[in-house]
């Protein structure tokens, strides 16, 4: 099981949740991505997208005032 | 691509138009990426974004049909529908989406195929222009005539763009 990280904050739609797919389906069972992201679209999306692809999202957290962390474990 | 696959979406492309095709792209990827299960079927104009060669070329069968897809030329010189001022708009737009960090055509095209959507060519359209498969990339699954396209979409919505 490993880590890896993810920055979107600088992605607008629909690259926000294409990227963290895409890099979701590089991983392996049980691997954890840390998706770093903005408020609003992005947050409101990927962990709902991911959940709904059978992921686990692990935490949400507030990393800076707009900036927040999502982590997933990829099922 | 992982995950259980229940919604689906497909896409008749028919502009090769810069912004169309961006739109389309758009729409394309984010339901793909949401687990869409996505077909893009493009007929006519929307050919030239999915040809081999990106850009001006003289291919098909046929002095009229190599002639005319020289000028259609491939997703490198698709035009804007509106304001193309001879090609220099969608070179403009392109770097303006760049600067805003906005997906380009091209990454989006990318991304389509990263995500595993399905592409396919239209049957009758390739025949006009005397192309086969092989002038398309590699991704290309399949050509199709409209009862294929039909079945592979039966079941959900069914987007012209």
């Amino acid at each position: 099981m490993a880590t890896y990280q993810l920055d979107i904050t600088k992605e607008h739609c629909p690259m926000t949740f294409v990227k963290t797919k895409v890099e979701l389906s590089k991983l392996s069972g049980g691997d954890i991505l840390e998706v770093n992201l903005l408020k609003g679209e992005p947050l409101d999306n990927v962990p709902r997208s991911a959940a709904e692809q059978g992921h686990e999202v692990l935490k949400i957290s507030q990393v800076e005032e707009d900036v927040y962390q999502v982590i997933i474990k990829k099922k | 691509m992982e995950g259980r696959t229940t919604k689906k979406m497909s896409l008749i492309v028919f502009s090769g138009s810069f912004d169309k095709l961006v739109a389309a792209f758009t729409l394309a990827t984010g339901a793909a990426a949401v687990n869409y299960e996505v077909n893009i079927f493009f007929t006519f104009w929307g050919l030239n974004a999915i040809k081999k060669k990106e850009g001006r070329s003289f291919i098909g069968n046929g002095f009229l049909a190599r002639f005319f897809n020289f000028l259609m030329g491939g997703r490198k010189n698709v035009p804007l529908s509106r304001m193309n001022f001879c090609g220099a708009s969608p070179r403009l737009m392109s770097s303006l989406m760049k600067k805003r960090n906005v997906a380009t055509l091209n990454e989006l095209y990318q991304a389509a195929k990263e995500l595993k959507i399905n592409l396919y060519a239209c049957e009758m359209s390739m025949h006009i222009l005397g192309l086969t498969l092989k002038d398309f990339d590699k991704e290309v699954k399949e050509v199709l005539g409209v009862p294929r396209f039909l079945e592979y979409s039966e079941g959900g919505d069914r987007i012209f763009i």
